[in-house]
């Protein structure tokens, strides 16, 4: 049973590595968004200088899903929780990369005087952060219910970033001399919205392994 | 200029047990079977079908019956003494237990490889002649050769012996002498073959040549093999059946019980959780 155990040991120490990865995608898109919406610059600097970190850790959750393969050969659910990881964690990177574009349109817009135009990207944000803490708990738990769950959540996100999408066309055409800063605001609410989309790929993940059932492209 | 991708023809995914035993005839069906040594019951009421023309393994830790049931399916364990069976095993829809079935020609059209390869003290033609001779299958010199060249052929050894087939078959390689075991009872042209881990004596070579063979003699053989290398039942086979204590758990498609097992106890033992 040694054998066994080991492999419940590596299995539990990628699950750790995971959440760690998630942990830090979701941290690089809190203060990123502080950033811009504090004008704080040596903050979203600090995002930036952290993703390799981020980057590395991906690295090493694919070299260990790798070796669990080549030397565990699991099967059955240990099989789909690697599977699901090694799929997982690239997406959580790239949430990561998102975020330091934020970071960087925000040390961009620092670096120009204030938008004095409402737009309120924050709400987008807190639920990108919402679903995504949400569907690290649901993989945590394996719970495939929470994930279908948060799956439907994303269109709440895709409908708050049309108005922002119109809001800020109509702001660029009323008032032409901030729309560069108007067009940044739309690429940081496609950031947003993809953050969502990356979200829903981290749920079906989570229904495929606790499940075995393909979702991807179903909904 | 605009150019038309060819429309490419998926197949057809058949990842449920339900659908490959709807898509192919039965060969073997199995109906309420039990096995006793002397008082003690081996098998509890196995019922399973096992459709023509694919490879069926049967998996479990050691003692679980699989063996036992294997050799129920040629009688083999008729040798044995004490030994009982009730239940129906039909080969073709012909109930092999009923009374009046020629066990030889029973043999003859459900062959048997076994685990540690037992060649004759003959030559390697010898060998593979024995069971046509023996059977009086032919009487023709030059059709006894015609089809000891066929056998090694099929089993992947030709090559390899066309030069000595006079040679010892003792003279072989523990590979190789398996091969010719393979060769020995697919030259009697079985319809069922059955392996009782075949290749567990083998090395890695040796075990990816009778690997090769299983997937290229399927096209014409129904194979039900036994093995305790889950990998190798994940690479060769078509459809996998979990046994447990004499009982058979679970029988579904190998994708499925390798991804997602129906039962719990398939998935304690196939991630090696059991016990």
């Amino acid at each position: 049973m040694d054998l066994h155990r080991h492999l419940d040991d590596e299995l539990s120490s990628l699950r750790d590595r995971v959440l760690l990865l998630g942990g830090e995608a979701e941290q690089a898109l809190a203060r990123a968004m502080y950033a811009l919406g504090e004008r704080d610059s040596e903050v979203a600097r600090e995002v930036l200088d952290h993703d390799d970190q981020v980057d590395q850790l991906e690295v090493e959750i694919d070299r260990q899903c790798i070796d669990i393969i080549a030397l565990r050969q699991p099967a059955a659910r240990d099989l789909r929780f690697v599977i699901s990881v090694a799929k997982m964690a690239p997406v959580l990177e790239r949430i990561a990369d998102h975020a330091c574009n934020i970071a960087r349109t925000a040390i961009d817009l620092n670096n120009e005087p204030e938008l004095k135009s409402v737009i309120d990207l924050n709400r987008m944000a807190d639920h990108a952060l919402k679903m995504l803490r949400a569907a690290l708990d649901a993989f945590t738990s394996s719970d495939a219910i929470a994930a279908r769950e948060i799956i439907k959540s994303d269109s709440e996100i895709n409908d708050l970033y049309n108005h922002t999408f119109h809001r800020l066309i109509e702001l660029m055409v009323t008032e032409p001399v901030t729309a560069t800063r108007d067009a940044r605001l739309l690429f940081v609410a496609k950031h947003l919205e993809r953050i969502g989309d990356y979200v829903t790929d981290i749920c079906e993940l989570t229904v495929y392994m606790a499940e075995a059932a393909f979702i991807k492209h179903t909904t | 200029m605009q150019t038309v991708a060819p429309k490419i023809q998926l197949p057809e995914k058949r990842d449920e047990w339900s659908a490959v035993r709807r898509s192919s005839k039965v060969k073997v069906a199995v109906h309420d079977l039990n096995f006793f040594y002397g008082r003690a019951q081996a098998l509890h009421n196995i019922s399973v079908e096992i459709p023509e023309r694919i490879v069926m393994a049967f998996i479990g830790p050691s003692g679980c019956g699989k063996s036992t049931f294997l050799r129920t399916l040629n009688r083999m364990n008729d040798v044995i003494p004490a030994t009982r069976v009730d239940g129906k095993v039909l080969i073709d829809d012909h109930d092999i237990y009923a009374p009046g079935t020629d066990v030889v020609e029973l043999r003859r059209k459900v062959g048997m490889v076994f685990q540690k390869s037992n060649p004759f003290p003959k030559s390697i033609f010898d060998n593979v002649a024995y069971g046509l001779r023996i059977n009086r299958i032919t009487d023709s010199s030059s059709e006894l050769a015609g089809r000891v060249e066929q056998a090694l052929k099929d089993a992947a050894l030709w090559t390899e012996v066309q030069d000595r087939l006079k040679s010892s078959a003792l003279s072989l390689s523990g590979g190789q002498q398996q091969r010719l075991c393979i060769a020995r009872a697919l030259a009697i042209r079985p319809e069922v073959l059955l392996m009782d881990e075949p290749a567990s004596a083998l090395d890695p070579i040796a075990t990816s040549k009778i690997e090769e063979l299983i997937f290229d003699l399927k096209k014409q053989y129904t194979i039900v093999i036994v093995t305790h290398n889950m990998q190798q039942a994940a690479r060769v086979s078509d459809t996998t059946a979990f046994f447990l204590l004499g009982k058979l758990i679970e029988v579904n498609t190998t994708e499925k019980m390798f991804t997602a097992p129906n039962e719990k106890l398939t998935e304690d033992y196939i991630t090696g959780r059991f016990g």
